[in-house]
């Protein structure tokens, strides 16, 4: 039998060539090159193009709705994500596993249902709109209606990000907090959030990332109405049908950039999440 | 000592969560159902059983027939590549088949418009020999494939890694061969992390819009998934028709929520039994 030698690992099991290359063959095929096509026609336009197209009211009005929406419905996930998670870790009551169980809703109901069934929800017919309608507020065909379908697609990031760690807090802390006098706020604030805290921007930005690209839910809520309650995805898609390649192109690209930036983001964020795991296991 | 919160603000907390949970997910469910069958249920199967309803029904289990297979063949490969071995750029890797849930589901589709659009880099070229890419079925099922791509893989890839290589080293050098070690004794070992891939990447197949909505060209009968279909009818104010599919989509919704709820409660149980060996 051939030694073990560090320079030229002799390997026991078999297909390494073949599964790896299948894997990058067809990476390639399916993501790689169709992406960088993409990078490859936007690079063809002239600065006069690009000019032209940050300086579109309308692009802008809808990278800001995208984008300020996205944040909005994010920060809006965080704060109910970790309600949702403290309440599935730290309590029991009836039902418990199954509405733990429901939380994954929005990954598997396809987008376009949940689209037309928040606006079914939302119109000023609809059971809530008729309700809040008294009130002045309008949510269906208004940018309102974009952050409610925003809320929607991001809500399970939160709480799946924040439920294995908050489970993992060691009672001990606590009490010892509590011991020295900390009231339950005290607690909670000085001592359980900061660590939770690398989960909930994890949940936080997965969030975010999400409700950018967003398009299904949110077309048939939101009116789109050309800069006020337009989105960007659906801008794109705008260009595409008067046969504006060029322009579909540009935005997706600028688009593109931004969801790779926070990719980037997310994986750091990750590691600390990961870090702080282990050295509190250790 | 005492970790728990007064009763009074414990059952506030629960009643908040569940207030927040019932108004994003119970509601949108309930006004689904309440829609398809809001002019009783013969309008409801009447929509169901229209011809361009079926159609895209079936569309829609053919796109998913072939984006799934070809999904775990990958997803199957790629993690026996980076399980059961060590090489360089393994994490950038793993990175780039995560890549394309970062991207949004319109430029998931506007990607292979370019490429075989009219005026994409192979667009001459099929059109010269009469093969249809955009609009039709191939179009639809490589922006489904593209949407799916990481689903099975990044299930299986932590899963292999876990249970490490001596097993299937074990069998080689008592003489299985590779495809049979594989098969005798990868493939038991994640199973039920696989079918939980598979359920996931299913319902995105079934369930995907933009990607799909961007290539199909919109033909009734022809290119229309189910989800492209709900849109049709419901642009057309035809409310029973397009909330009767957008039931069935619901209840897959649902079915996938109860088998994945199942797998994973049985996946705890065999990783906690597998840390403890």
């Amino acid at each position: 039998m051939p030694k073990n030698n560090p320079a030229k690992p002799w390997r026991v099991i078999p297909g390494f060539g073949l599964t790896l290359g299948l894997t990058l063959g067809w990476l390639s095929v399916l993501v790689l090159i169709p992406l960088t096509s993409l990078f490859v026609m936007a690079s063809g336009l002239s600065f006069e193009q690009w000019l032209a197209i940050f300086a579109d009211t309308r692009v802008q009005a809808a990278f800001r709705l995208s984008f300020g929406g996205a944040l909005v419905a994010a920060l809006i996930n965080a704060a109910a994500g970790l309600l949702v998670a403290w309440v599935l870790v730290r309590h029991d009551f009836p039902g418990r596993r199954l509405v733990d169980a429901m939380v994954d809703l929005p990954f598997a109901l396809p987008t376009a249902v949940a689209g037309i069934a928040l606006a079914a929800l939302y119109a000023p017919q609809g059971w809530i709109g008729r309700l809040i309608e008294p009130f002045g507020i309008k949510v269906a065909f208004t940018p309102l209606g974009a952050i409610v379908a925003m809320v929607f697609v991001g809500l399970p990031f939160v709480v799946r990000t924040v439920q294995p760690v908050l489970a993992d807090i060691d009672s001990e802390v606590e009490e010892a907090a509590a011991s020295l006098g900390a009231g339950r706020w005290q607690t909670f604030h000085r001592v359980i959030l900061p660590t939770l805290a690398p989960a909930l921007l994890t949940g936080f930005a997965l969030a975010f990332a999400r409700a950018v690209g967003e398009y299904g839910s949110v077309i048939f809520i939101a009116g789109n109405f050309p800069g006020l309650s337009e989105i960007v995805p659906l801008l794109i898609v705008v260009r595409l049908e008067q046969y504006d390649y060029v322009g579909a192109t540009a935005i997706a690209a600028i688009m593109l950039v931004a969801s790779f930036v926070l990719l980037l983001a997310i994986n750091g964020l990750q590691r600390w999440n990961r870090d702080r795991l282990s050295r509190g296991a250790a | 000592m005492r970790r728990d919160e007064s009763p009074l603000i414990r059952w506030l907390l629960i009643a908040l969560a569940l207030g927040f949970l019932g108004l994003f997910l119970v509601l949108p469910l309930a006004a689904v159902l309440a829609q398809a069958l809001g002019k009783g249920t013969d309008a409801y199967f009447a929509a169901l059983t229209q011809p361009d309803a079926w159609a895209s029904i079936r569309l829609t289990l053919l796109v998913a027939a072939i984006a799934v297979p070809v999904n775990i063949g990958f997803g199957l490969a790629a993690s026996w590549a980076i399980a059961k071995f060590d090489f360089r750029g393994k994490s950038l890797l793993i990175s780039l088949i995560d890549l394309p849930f970062s991207v949004s589901p319109v430029i998931s589709g506007l990607v292979f418009v370019l490429l075989f659009g009219l005026q994409g880099w192979f667009g001459e070229t099929l059109r010269d020999h009469n093969i249809r890419v955009l609009f039709a079925v191939p179009g639809i099922v490589l922006a489904t494939m593209f949407v799916t791509f990481p689903f099975v893989a990044r299930e299986l890839i932590p899963l292999m890694e876990e249970q490490g290589r001596e097993e299937e080293e074990a069998a080689i050098v008592l003489g299985a061969g590779g495809f049979k070690t594989f098969l005798t004794v990868t493939l038991p070992n994640v199973k039920w992390g696989l079918l939980h891939g598979v359920l996931l990447c299913n319902a995105r197949a079934m369930g995907e819009f933009g990607a799909v909505s961007v290539v199909s060209g919109h033909i009734r009968g022809l290119t229309n998934t189910m989800p492209l279909h709900v849109e049709i009818l419901y642009n057309e104010y035809d409310f029973v028709g397009a909330f009767a599919v957008a039931s069935l989509l619901a209840l897959l919704a649902l079915l996938t929520l109860v088998a994945k709820s199942a797998l994973e409660w049985r996946l705890r149980d065999e990783i906690a039994a597998l840390r403890q060996s």
